[in-house]
């Protein structure tokens, strides 16, 4: 569906994105995950014929993002970002003009976008500038979808929105998904890695590793360990420098720490309680998404082959 | 650290009312922050946090109820509360054409720093946060990462009581978020009061206690164990969502 080769784009001296290259197949929900100024608005950018890449290639659906950009944009549909409807028109005029735009209607395309629309349906006459940040979201996604695209592309969908409107934005992308409709994602949560079917994890400008996430999560290499203690500052601070040490970060409750070898849990237990620790619990721990990603990260800033 | 020596306690609500209109952003909120504690403020969006947070910072009138902070009233003494809390949003408020020298001079400035005082807050904090070699850059060419350090630390610069942190880690890497959170554990080690919002639930394990706003209320308030324990969640995550769901 498709194929990126090699895209490079700088500004100024900023190199934005230092060659990118992945396929990603029809009916994927495709994600891209990085924190900000990794590349992720850059290259949607690119992919949705906004920008042109200094270097490199982009097909999407078989059009050329360069040569074939009249006709691809009617077949893609885009959120960007920033809310980029007009705050002055009511929930229901902006649909409108972005159908007219398309040559469509909204009752042409209402089965469509019902699933979602129909949560705001009730607020239709308000104007888009006085709607909540999940109502905005909406209607921006029922905007990007109303004239049937192919693919979408959803730029940071849900930085900013609490933990119950992420996991409702979620559940409408999966149904979405059902219809048939490529979905491209970035998001800087690392915990939304899992509800993708692959993913490309982005920083820098480069890609650091792409898969299924469960298979980028395998290939960790360190023994990881949950490690909780009275004083959890200390605790970090202590683990950091020891001579096991890959890393110690602190993880909700645990502090994660990446040993570079296998270790009894007794022994380090003992250690801690000497160095003042008190109520000390270690588990021994699959890695996650964020640890995986957090490896890779300090692999590719040191320089390693990654 | 500074604030009313006579305070025991960083944050005071109690019955804390803000209507605009007929709507309760607020309503009837009450609870206390202890010093040196670090105190999750969560809620959905729309549920009052940024109401609540101008109120206690002195820059919106409550329609009713009683507010400490700092040991401070915050009908009659609105201008020490000023000079007593830091405050830091998630659009980093630092003059992107300014230094990083420039920065901190600008805000040790405004809170009454002495040329000396400033002159060493500056050698201090491009020691602390690694900024030697952006000496000389404007901060809209810092790494966000690095932007995000230094704005946490000019918030801090006047050795504020309380600091209040809205979303401080939205957007960063991994690496600089826990980066981030390290610092916050180390100002509260040193008795600073921290008062943070977040949509990151990991985060909210970081802190001694966390409040669940719902609809301008409160319905929840405990440490984080004790809030698992009490909605049989196995995270924080879980929690919130219970709530938030109804």
């Amino acid at each position: 569906m498709i194929q990126i080769k090699n895209l490079h784009k700088s500004f100024a001296s900023i190199q934005a994105l230092k060659g990118i290259t992945v396929d990603i197949a029809e009916g994927e929900l495709f994600g891209f995950i990085g924190p900000d100024g990794a590349g992720k608005t850059t290259l949607f950018r690119i992919l949705t014929s906004l920008m042109l890449a200094d270097q490199g290639s982009a097909i999407v659906a078989n059009l050329d993002v360069v040569n074939d950009y009249k006709e691809l944009r009617t077949i893609l549909g885009y959120m960007p970002g920033k809310f980029s409807l007009y705050q002055d028109l009511s929930v229901e005029e902006n649909l409108n003009f972005f159908a007219g735009i398309f040559n469509t209607t909204l009752k042409e395309n209402y089965e469509l976008i019902k699933p979602i629309y129909h949560q705001i349906e009730p607020f239709k006459k308000r104007r888009a500038g006085a709607l909540s940040g999940g109502m905005k979201q909406k209607l921006a996604l029922s905007c990007a979808l109303i004239h049937k695209p192919k693919v979408l592309f959803l730029d940071e969908p849900t930085t900013g929105v609490d933990a119950v409107s992420r996991k409702e934005f979620w559940e409408m992308l999966q149904s979405l998904k059902k219809m048939g409709i490529t979905i491209i994602v970035s998001t800087p949560y690392m915990d939304e890695a899992a509800l993708c079917d692959r993913i490309a994890l982005i920083q820098k400008g480069e890609l650091l590793d792409i898969d299924k996430p469960e298979h980028i999560i395998s290939r960790y290499s360190h023994f990881l360990y949950g490690v909780k203690a009275d004083k959890m500052y200390e605790l970090v601070k202590y683990l950091r420098v020891h001579p096991l040490a890959e890393s110690a970060y602190l993880f909700g409750e645990y502090v994660h720490f990446a040993s570079k070898d296998d270790l009894e849990i007794e022994v380090l237990k003992e250690e801690l309680e000497q160095a003042n620790l008190e109520d000390v619990e270690i588990v021994r721990l699959d890695a996650n998404i964020e640890d995986s990603f957090m490896d890779l990260m300090q692999k590719a800033e040191k320089g390693e082959q990654l | 650290m500074v604030g009313n020596k006579e305070h025991t306690k960083a944050v005071i609500v109690k019955d804390l009312v803000k209507k605009f209109g007929d709507f309760f952003a607020n309503d009837h909120l009450s609870f206390e922050v202890d010093r040196g504690e670090i105190f999750g403020f969560l809620g959905a969006n729309g549920a009052g946090k940024t109401t609540a947070i101008k109120i206690l910072c002195g820059l919106s009138h409550p329609t009713s109820g009683e507010v400490t902070v700092a040991g401070y009233d915050i009908y009659k003494q609105r201008d020490l509360i000023k000079q007593n809390i830091g405050y830091m949003s998630q659009k980093f408020s630092l003059y992107d054409d300014l230094s990083i020298a420039e920065n901190i001079r600008f805000y040790g400035g405004i809170y009454g720093l002495s040329r000396k005082q400033i002159k060493e807050k500056t050698i201090e904090y491009i020691e602390k946060l690694g900024l030697q070699a952006f000496r000389k850059s404007l901060v809209k060419e810092l790494p966000l990462g690095f932007k995000q350090k230094l704005a946490f630390s000019v918030a801090i610069v006047h050795n504020p009581a309380i600091v209040f942190l809205d979303e401080p880690t939205g957007g960063v890497d991994p690496i600089t978020r826990r980066q981030f959170w390290e610092l916050i554990y180390k100002e509260a080690a040193e008795g600073k009061t921290i008062f943070v919002t977040t949509h990151y639930m990991d985060e909210a394990e970081y802190c001694d206690r966390v409040s669940i706003m719902v609809d301008g209320r409160i319905e929840a308030l405990d440490g984080p164990k004790q809030l698992k324990e009490q909605f049989g969640a196995k995270t924080m995550e879980e929690v919130f969502i219970k709530l938030a769901r109804g």
